[in-house]
């Protein structure tokens, strides 16, 4: 079972929401809406979760990502369609059952940390523990830990004004890990944070995840750091223009809107070895270095400098797959694949045989 | 031509009208509360007095040289030893002078007004910055309350009252509580809308984010606004005083009847020791409170 999954989800703002849903299922576009007081801020998604994964919803301002994120835990009710946290339909709940699915099932991470400033960093840690109705000393007790989970130990005692922007949010995050919840949601989490900390933070989210497995549902608005973390990514304006992987992004953009934000994109980090190379194309290959299919091309450039003979690609099973070459690296790096393409060939042609 | 017009509506049209009635409507409406809701005017009036009267004694049970040292100890206690010692030296003035009973009194009457109004003010603050339309209605009642002359509304209140220290009481708490409202609104409102939420993502209910998020973010501000009721309290006992509240009100009331400058003098310097003591105390305690401490570390 899908650990969420919305259906047919739409949510628009201003009076005459109904009406509007109505409209944009009969195929108005969106922009025809706001004429009419209405803001179309989530239209028609549907996509399922699984258990265990990271997935990450990108858009930028005004694309509903923040709506959709506050529909996943009931904070915002859906103007139609539905929404299901492990098969329970959030629309079907009475306020009482909501907050007991928050408290049990789903805890958040937010992009100005929202932490309470008067309390102390195992205070706030413990604050959902408090919620539960834990007793004192349990809920410190679980809250050390998850102090000790993002690192912050020696700081128990400390109010959030005394730590830096990349410790509030690890407060933030231990808040969240503390509750021991299956379901993740972060809202613009790292957002708020300077470039070297985001990147920290990416990483020690990937490692916590990789011991923790929960699963998280994390917007952003930056395509990097979507693409960095996300197992899936949802490109959003309002509708979801793409769903997929970060390489089917970057080499299957499905509209220009997706192909303009992959644009900007280091493009080395993202695509692997797989993803860049050529047919063997019956060579031998004995030969050749070799490569595993899942490293990125950015760590392929020193060995394919330092070798003669292009790099073999193989799987987990050591059997090939291709093989890369500087050429074939240079192609996949460079910007619009389809027009790259074409380009290539014309080459070929030209050249004498 | 202009002018025959305007003679004509005004001998035709405008005389004619009958006087405007609002105020014979108003007359008549308290004659009829008098008589009908008797009882529960003669309840509020024997809670008021017995609250009055119950703290005006206590004030007065020690002696004015260890009471100094009661009001120094709560200044130490909410602020430090500069305000204990301008308190102490402040009251020992006022132990001074022939009005030490009537200070006390005068400081029974702020409090009883201002912790009723408190207790009114807070729920209806709280239930303005929930609800729109609340807050909508309750605007304009609080501009009313503030603006409306205290003399006018203390004639009906004197009506339904009889003169005494009830009336002062009422008059008191209608004019002191509108700042007490409207901050709490607005603290309360101006919690930050994330840590709201947050409460609300991890499953708090309504009551809990309400009792353990919003009032204590917002306790600054609520303080802030309850220093200002103490102090629109303390700038009614002259008012109070004119309808019989006794206290220093009554002094001063009848000082300036005589022209006697030395009573209205130590009458009017017991009021400002008094303003200093409640202000300073207020402002002690609400530097005290955990998100105001938080506040300063930040900076």
């Amino acid at each position: 079972m899908p650990a969420i999954a919305v259906e047919s989800l739409y949510k628009v703002f201003g009076k005459g929401a109904k009406g509007a849903v109505a409209q944009l299922r009969s195929g108005v576009p969106r922009e025809a809406l706001n004429s009419r007081n209405v803001t179309a801020a989530v239209i028609d998604h549907n996509w399922e979760i699984a258990p265990g994964e990271i997935f990450v919803v990108m858009g930028l301002s005004g694309s509903g990502k923040s709506t959709l994120i506050r529909m996943l835990n009931g904070l915002i009710k859906p103007t139609a369609g539905t929404i299901r946290i492990d098969g329970v339909d959030l629309g079907s709940l009475s306020p009482r059952e909501l907050r007991r699915l928050r408290r049990e099932k789903i805890s958040m991470v937010f992009q100005h940390f929202a932490l309470l400033p008067h309390r102390s960093v195992l205070e706030n840690v413990a604050f959902g523990l408090e919620i539960k109705g834990l007793d004192k000393a349990a809920r410190l007790e679980r809250a050390r830990e998850a102090v000790q989970l993002v690192g912050l130990e020696g700081h128990e005692d400390k109010l959030p004004a005394q730590l830096s922007g990349g410790m509030k949010q690890r407060v933030g995050l231990a808040r969240a890990l503390a509750a021991d919840t299956e379901i993740l949601l972060m809202d613009e989490a790292f957002s708020a944070l300077d470039p070297l900390i985001r990147q920290e933070m990416q990483d020690q989210l990937l490692d916590l995840q990789s011991k923790l497995a929960k699963t998280i549902v994390f917007i952003t608005h930056d395509l990097n750091e979507a693409m960095r973390i996300g197992d899936r990514i949802a490109v959003c304006d309002g509708e979801v223009k793409q769903l997929g992987t970060a390489e089917d992004l970057l080499l299957h953009p499905a509209d220009d809107y997706v192909a303009e934000f992959t644009a900007d994109v280091d493009r080395s980090r993202v695509l692997t070895a797989e993803a860049v190379m050529e047919p063997c194309g019956g060579t031998d290959t004995s030969e050749f270095p070799t490569v595993e299919s899942g490293v990125p091309v950015n760590e392929l450039y020193e060995p394919v400098l330092n070798s003669k003979a292009p790099l073999l690609v193989v799987d987990d099973n050591d059997d090939p797959l291709g093989v890369v070459t500087p050429r074939s690296i240079i192609k996949s790096l460079a910007h619009e694949p389809a027009a790259d393409d074409e380009r290539a060939s014309d080459d070929e042609e030209a050249l004498p045989a | 031509m202009m002018q025959y017009i305007r003679d004509w509506l005004w001998t035709y049209v405008w005389k004619p009208l009958p006087d405007m009635p609002l105020g014979a409507w108003t007359d008549e409406l308290i004659r009829w509360l008098r008589l009908a809701w008797a009882p529960l005017f003669d309840g509020v009036e024997t809670f008021l007095e017995s609250l009055y009267f119950a703290l005006a004694d206590a004030l007065l049970w020690l002696p004015s040289g260890l009471m100094i040292l009661v009001f120094a100890a709560i200044a130490f206690v909410a602020k430090g030893w500069r305000l204990a010692a301008v308190v102490g030296v402040g009251m020992f003035v006022v132990a001074w002078t022939p009005y030490w009973d009537n200070t006390m009194a005068t400081l029974a009457m702020v409090v009883v007004a201002t912790v009723l109004a408190t207790v009114l003010a807070i729920p209806i603050g709280i239930l303005a910055s929930e609800n729109r339309a609340a807050s909508a209605v309750m605007r304009p009642v609080l501009d009313f309350m503030q603006t409306l002359p205290a003399f006018v509304y203390l004639l009906p209140v004197v009506m339904l009252f009889g003169v005494g220290e009830t009336p002062g009481i009422i008059a008191t708490i209608i004019f002191c509580m509108p700042p007490g409202v409207r901050l709490t609104e607005l603290g309360l409102r101006q919690v930050d809308r994330e840590v709201v939420e947050a409460a609300q993502a991890f499953g708090s209910s309504p009551a809990r984010t309400l009792l353990r998020v919003k009032l204590p973010l917002a306790l600054p501000t609520v303080m802030a606004g309850l220093n200002q009721v103490i102090m629109l309290a303390l700038s009614m006992v002259v008012i109070a005083g004119m309808v019989g509240g006794g206290g220093l009100g009554e002094d001063i009331v009848s000082a300036l009847g005589r022209v006697d400058i030395a009573k209205g003098f130590n009458a009017g310097i017991a009021v400002v020791i008094l303003a200093i003591f409640l202000d300073r105390v207020m402002q002690g305690l609400a530097d005290r409170t955990p998100v105001a401490k938080a506040a300063r570390l930040a900076h």
